[in-house]
Order: C-alpha cells, then structure tokens, then sequence
C-alpha cells in the first residue's frame, strides 16, 4: 500500500463540490514510483491528494481527477475508490476534477490512470471505509475489528446490528484519522466492483445527447472565434486584410494574436481571429479574411522529398542506442543476409470533435471549461500566455470528444484566453475540421531500416534496425532530432535474444509541430520489427506463429541492460518485460482464431503480430479478404495480459476501438505537406475507417491476471497494422513496406 | 422571417438564412446534442431528422429548413427511451460519446424505411457517420438488437 490517511476534514479547497456536513476523506495520493515514467510524462508532483465524500443523506461522491476521452477512466477510478469503500455504486455521484496540482498528474496520456492511481486509489476507499467502521465501534463501545463496511452500511455481525453509512457522517468527521497500518485493503477475492462490467457513469447522457463536451460549454455573454494562424511553421505575417470580413453579418471585430516564436510548446500559434455573434458568423468572416505569410524555414518541407531525408537517414549508420556482441563481424561472415525499409507516414489525431474551449478573463483571473486532456497544463499554458499567476486559472474539464493525445497540448485553451482579455467577454473558440488537421502536433513520419544475418534454419544470429523520425523533443528544442526516449517504445526493447544486435536512431528535423498519437512511436517500431520477422519467416518457409515464438525465445524475464541497452537501468520489479506473457498472449490469439487450421486461399489469409507497449503485452490475429484492390477485415482476434483489469467490458472497448484505429492507419490514413503546408483538410483527403471498412467483428481476449495493472487505452493500436500487412502478403505475396496500403494493391 | 419546428415546438428565426441548422440548433436553442464534426457532410455526427428523414444539418441551411419538421437527439424520444437508445445502453456502444447522437438519429431514419436491416444494409446506410473511437461493431450489434434480427 502507497497511500495513508493524513486529515480527515469537513472543508478543503473542494468545499464547493461537498455540503457543509459532509464527511471529506483526504488521502494522500502517491502515483505509482515504479511505472513506466518514462511513457507516461510528467510524474513530478509527489504529494497530491484524492477527495472523496460522504453526504449526511448517504451520497457518495467520488472525484475523477483525469479526463474522459472515451477509454472509461472516469468510472473506472470511482470504480476502484467506491469498491474498498464498501460503498453502493448506485448512490455514487462522479465529481469531475478541475485542474490541480493537488491531484498529482493529470494528464490523461501514456495510458497510466489506472497503473498509477490504483495503489492510491484503494488506499483512499479502505482509509475512508476505516474512518466509518471506527465511527461505528465508538457507536457500539465494541472493538473496531469486529465492524465491517459492507454495500453503505458498518455491520457489526456478532450483534447483527448496523448503521448506514449516511448516518455516520457527523460522527465520523469528529474522528481523528486512523493509522495508516489500520488501514485495511481487501483481498481480491472481496472485490466488489473491480474486475466486473459497470456500466460508464455517462452511458445515459450520451444516448440522449445531454453529455457535455468542450465544444458544447457556453459562459453568459460569450463571442464566437475562428483564427486564421500561419499555415507554415514559423512564417509570418505579411498583410492582413478585414474589411471584408468585417462585412459578414454578424461579425464583430477582427483581433491579432502574437505569433508564436519557438520553441513551440504549447503555445498558441497566434494569427488573424474574427469574433462573432456565433460559430457560423466566426467561420464565414473568418474566410472572407485576406491574409498573406511571409516565407520560413519551414516552406520547403515537402514530404515525398522528406521521406527520401528519412529514408537516407537510415541508409547510414546513426546514433547506438542498444549493443550487444559484434553485428558487424556476424554481417561481414557472409551467409544469407536479409534487409529491408519501411516509411509510415505523418498522421493526424482527428478526434472527432475538434478542439474546443471556452474562457473568460475577468480581474485578472481566468476560467475555463474545456475539452483537455491535461488541466494542469492549462493552467500552465493560459498563465504564461497572459502572465498571470497557474493558481489564477481554474480549468473545468467537460467530457472530451475523443483526444488520442491531441487534447493533451492546450494551445486552443489559451487561445480563447488570450483573446477573452482582448475583447473583454467570455470567447469560445472554434477550430474547423480544416483547422484540426492542419494545425495539429502531428505523428511523425518515420522510417526503419532492418537487417538480419540467418542461419541455416532461418533464425537470426545478426540483427541490426535503424529508425528516424522527428521526434516530440522539438517542442522544447526545435534542433532537437533524435528520438530519444521514443525510443524505448518498441525499439530499444525488442525482446528477441539475438547474440548480435545493434539498435540505432538516425537524425530528422521537424518541419511541423510533433506530438504524441495513440500509442506514439510504438505504432512504426512495432510495424518495422513485426512486418520484418514476418519477412524472415517467410524467408524461412515458416509458420508465422512458430517462428515469432522462436524469436521471442525462452521464457525469461528480460534484463535490458545486460542484453546491451545501457540506459535501461535497474528492473522494474513491478513492471518487468515478462517473455512468458508475450507468448502467452500469441498462443491465445494463435488458438482464439483458430490459426493452426486456416490456410490462406482465394485472397483470404490471417496475419499475426505481437508487441508490449505501456506495459502491456498484446498479440493481434487478423483475418483478410482481398478483392482487387480493396481490402476487407472479417475478424481480429486481441489477446492481451494488462494485469489486473478493473472494467472488462470497457478494456474490451478501447481494443475493439484499436482495431479500426490501426485498420486506418494501415489502410488509409496519410497526412502529407508541400510547401510547408498541410495538404489534407478533412475527412475527404485524410479518411479515416468507415463501418464497412473496419473490422467487421473483434474478439477480444483478455487474460486473466493479478500482476498489476498496466496500460489499455494504447496497446491495441500497435499490432494492428503489421498483422494485417502480414496479412495482405499471405494472400497475395505482395509485401507492404510502406504505410498506408491504399493503392497499392491495384 | 423563417418558420420551422424543432422537437414538436413552433421556432421562428431571422438570422442569416444560409446559415447551417447546425449552428442554429447548438448556438441559438442551445440543443448541443447535435454535433459539429467536419462541416461538410463528411462525418455524419450533426445528423438530425428533417420531416422525418435522415439530415446533415452542417449542409441544410436555414432557408431549407423553412416550413420543415426538425427532430434532434434530445427529440427522439420523450424519456431517452427510443429502442435503440434502449439498445445502445444495453450494448454498452459510446465511448466518448460525441458521434453517438448523429450514429443513433442515422440508425433510427433508416429503421423507420427498413425494419429489419441485414448486415449489409447497415453498412450501406451507417457509413457516412464516422466513429474514430471504432464502436463500429457495437453500433451494428444495437441496432440489430433495436430491430430485433438475429445478432
């Protein structure tokens, strides 16, 4: 256990949430120290706490402190409070968090919620309950071990006597905190909630179109804007003219907003923005606008000439970023050597709502609702935007429209700010479609060089991979162009037990804002060193399955730094790379769809690939139909082992959801630039997986785990891609090395 | 000066009469179930209904909307008790919800032309609402359970 109770308190800066008798449970709240910090970004606020309250009238109420996007969170955090709690999920009411530090990170990414709040989460129900079944002994003059909180009552069995929860509030407030050594943590066996289908607390909402995203805020006596921003990183403005857009019923004025200057941040970009009466009006004018830039650095960028930089980039050896024996001397013995590149292309987030907030700047203060991600990092952003004070900003957080890392920068958050205090009233901003795509942080472009020495039964006993790619780092560092800790998803930790292996990153420079896309850099690694163990498979005349099983090897528990990559460090006890699990999860998708007995014909075939990211092992079976050009998905088959799994329906969910999200990025999606700009705008030149193109039906296989929990929201994505291109060369013998397939079947 | 209805209710407006339904709905009644997600019919997630059949509100200006009956997600039915949003919940379908009202007002036009939808007519007519969430199969999976086919 990680977490104890400090106070227990009738107020705190969350009175407003809880009635003035209300009992408010303060826990500290210690976010995992040994996850995976480095995927999960900024874990640096260690003395954070978790609210909970108990209402006179028995209510619940339950803070979620991160962001729902869709993956379930904001019940499945209440889900693991309310259950060491004992309390009735019916009368729990979900609280959403403003932005605090007290929260500790807030920032809905790197698939952590749950891995690390759980600890702390736990600890914050059971200190709660403890505070009630003390209440009760002192009640009943009987010892507090012989009471029980069970389903909102303290049951005292011996006497069979019990109060309601509800009932024990005054009382309990008056309590002194119990020691966190008489905190009681149930056994799993006692779970109530965790690892049962609830239902998410919104269900209701969604279906009758009541749910509250960003876009749907509104704060008395607000304006509308749509900004023209540059469209070339880094350009300036040349001359703006309004007078037409002035024109346009309904528009009231036309304000600048400074440009951005880099490093880029979070901040906002800045431009030429029509306030308005509403978003029509905002959008019309904002058209009707004569803008012209001036060239930057980045005007050149064009990206068919850009993948020829990436891909020579890894044509020449890069940056060593894992070492082991001499695959130089391996390569330079002759024998069969097998090669090969890849290119994935930039991609855009296209949530489906796009970016969207509402502000007011009013005495020197901001709030805000908005679609976020992040919180915190609104406070930061708007604070430095208008230099104010982070505690002068109070960010409500509305349901999200999808976010898949796009809503974690909040350069549109201090856009409504700034221009709030441009014009004096409350702005909601809009950003088009068009807007959303063009001005994203955009997954990189990257490309992968592998090479492989083989014996005479095709396994490797060299094995050397190169990738590049401009990394997030740009946006502290403009120059920056190494991947750095990008690389430890799916690359530095393949898990193949080869004697000779190199692992390099080569050097690319961002043209454009990069940021982080479901999954990040996992989806190319993933898609180089699945596609290319298909290809050395294939080489050997191999079942894919055997083969793949061959490489990972024995089960054992990967200790990177002693297989050459030196900046591993020390095993995460909690979080070891687990080979057994990985193999697992490949027998159980392997066995699910029934791979020994389905043998490609007629353009039909199974593609297979496997890969552990946010510390999740999953393995994706991927069943395709070709008919000409065109390519259809009957079935996938996901198994994954998560660890301990607080909601199955809805990790179910996010991995039915990442099988259509990687059927878009291996069939379809591509975001390219000429001239520096972005050439796609909307749902026409960027598609994205339709019902008929996607998945026709998913099965989701969840393994059943008490290790502890790991990540959900991500992990599905990666395997999805190289298992259907492994797919499309089983059924047609054409292998796909770059991304997306579109055409390139016809 | 335009007059339509919206969810039953007599609405006049005497704005800018090419100004999408869209807007008018969620910026002047305030009916932000219905969704802005591309503007140019691509998405589907501003679907309403227009004198009962299947409508992108981001292409149907006012003027069009002139004399016509609109029904919005919050219209549908009267306590959010329409078979399908029954079966929506039952299914567990959204997960962040936002293209949800636009898939159940496209689902519940084509129920009313054709009760009992194959596999392929579903994909026929659901295809222009995009969901990037993927719940693609658990929508197919309501409405199938809403029309009460074989799932």
């Amino acid at each position: 256990m990680t977490g104890a109770v400090n106070s227990v308190s009738r107020r705190g800066f969350l009175g407003r949430i809880f009635s003035a008798g209300a009992l408010v449970i303060t826990a500290p709240l210690i976010p995992n120290l040994e996850a995976d910090s480095a995927t999960s970004g900024d874990t640096t606020i260690w003395q954070p706490s978790v609210y909970l309250g108990i209402e006179p009238d028995g209510t619940v109420k339950i803070v979620a402190h991160r962001s729902e996007m869709g993956t379930g969170c904001r019940t499945g955090l209440p889900m693991i409070v309310a259950d060491e709690l004992e309390a009735d999920w019916a009368r729990v009411q979900v609280v959403q968090a403003p932005g605090d530090a007290k929260y500790g990170s807030q920032n809905t990414d790197g698939s952590c919620s749950v891995r690390d709040f759980y600890d702390a989460l736990r600890a914050a129900g059971a200190a709660a309950r403890t505070v009630l079944e003390n209440a009760a002994a002192s009640k009943w003059g009987v010892p507090q071990e012989e009471c029980r909180g069970q389903h909102h009552f303290v049951v005292h069995a011996k006497t069979g006597r019990k109060l309601a929860y509800g009932d024990l509030v005054s009382s309990a407030s008056a309590a002194t905190a119990p020691q966190q050594n008489a905190v009681r943590l149930k056994t799993p066996d006692q779970f109530r909630y965790i690892g049962k289908d609830v239902p998410i607390v919104d269900l209701n909402a969604l279906v009758t179109g009541k749910g509250i995203f960003g876009i749907d805020a509104r704060m008395p006596g607000m304006v509308y804007a749509a900004i023209e921003r540059p469209p070339v990183m880094g350009s300036t403005l040349k001359t703006c003219d309004d007078a037409e857009a002035k024109q346009v019923k309904g528009v009231q004025q036309v304000v600048m907003l400074d440009l951005a200057k880099p490093p880029y941040g979070f901040k906002p970009l800045g431009g030429a923005a029509v306030i308005a009466d509403n978003s029509w009006a905002a959008l019309q004018g904002r058209k009707k606008l004569k803008v012209e830039w001036n060239a930057s650095d980045n005007s050149d960028y064009d990206s068919a000439v850009y993948k020829k930089t990436l891909l020579d980039a890894v044509s020449k050896p890069g940056r060593v970023a894992r070492e082991t024996g001499n695959v130089d001397a391996e390569f330079a013995k002759g024998g069969k050597i097998l090669e090969a590149s890849y290119y994935t292309p930039m991609l855009a987030h296209a949530a489906m709502e796009p970016l969207a907030a509402v502000a007011e700047f009013k005495d020197g203060k901001v709030v805000t609702w908005a679609a976020t991600q992040n919180p915190q990092a609104v406070q930061d952003t708007v604070a430095k935007a208008l230099g104010i004070g982070k505690d002068d900003v109070l960010c409500h957080v509305t349901l999200l429209g999808g976010g898949f890392g796009r809503k974690s920068k909040p350069d549109y958050v201090a856009e409504a700010a700034l221009l709030s205090k441009q014009v004096g009233k409350p702005v909601k901003i809009v950003w088009s479609r068009e807007d959303d795509v063009r001005f994203d942080y955009f997954h990189s472009p990257a490309a992968l060089y592998m090479k492989a020495a083989v014996d005479e039964k095709g396994h490797p006993t060299a094995w050397l991979q190169r990738s590049a790619f401009p990394p997030i780092a740009m946006q502290m560092n403009p120059e920056e162009q190494y991947g750095g800790f990008q690389l430890s998803m799916g690359w530095t930790d393949i898990p193949y037990p080869i004697p000779h292996l190199r692992v390099e990153n080569g050097p690319a420079k961002a043209h454009v804002r990069i940021g982080w896309l479901r999954s990040v850099s996992n989806i190319y690694h993933a898609f180089g060193v699945q596609t290319f163990t298909d290809e050395l498979a294939a080489a050997a005349g191999r079942d894919r399955v055997e083969y793949l099983l061959e490489l990972i090897g024995q089960p054992r528990i990967i200790d990177f730094g002693k297989e050459g990559f030196k900046q591993a460090g020390p095993n995460n006890p909690k979080y070891p790379f687990d080979t057994a699990r990985l193999r697992n999860v490949i027998e159980v998708a392997a066995q699910k769809s029934g791979w020994a007995n389905q043998k490609a014909t007629g353009g039909r075939a199974l593609g297979i690939a496997a890969h552990r990211s946010f510390l999740t092992y999953v393995a994706a079976v991927v069943e395709i139909e070709v008919h000409g050009s065109e390519i259809r998905i009957p079935r996938v088959d996901i198994a994954l082992d998560a660890g301990r799994i607080i909601n199955p329906d809805r990790v179910k969910a996010q991995f039915e959801g990442a099988a259509v999200f990687g059927t878009s990025i291996a069939l379809m999606s591509e975001i390219t630039a000429a001239g520096g700009r972005i050439q796609q705008s909307n749902f026409d030149g960027y598609p994205v997986a339709r019902m008929n193109q996607a998945p026709f039906e998913t099965h989701v296989h969840i393994v059943n785990s008490e290790a502890a929990p790991a990540g959900v929201g991500e992990p599905g994505v990666p395997p999805i891609a190289p298992a259907i291109c492994n797919a499309v060369f089983a059924a047609t013998g054409k292998r796909i090395r770059d991304l997306p397939i579109k055409k390139q079947l016809s | 000066m335009i007059q339509l209805t919206v969810n039953g209710k007599a609405k006049r407006f005497d704005g800018e009469p090419e100004m999408p339904l869209l807007w008018y709905l969620r910026d002047e009644l305030e009916l932000t179930g219905t969704k802005f997600g591309c503007g140019l019919g691509l998405c589907g997630a501003c679907t309403v209904h227009v004198n009962g059949q299947a409508a992108r509100s981001c292409l149907t200006p006012m003027r069009a909307a002139a004399g016509k009956a609109i029904t919005t997600i919050e219209g549908l039915a009267p306590h959010g008790e329409h078979p399908l949003q029954t079966a929506w919940k039952q299914c567990n379908v959204p997960q962040c919800g936002y293209c949800q009202s636009g898939q159940i007002m496209q689902a519940a036009a084509m129920l009313k032309t054709n009760p009992k939808p194959t596999d392929r007519d579903i994909d026929t007519q659901m295809q222009g609402n995009i969901c990037r969430c993927g719940t693609y199969q658990r929508i197919r999976q309501a409405i199938k359970m809403a029309a009460g086919v074989q799932a």
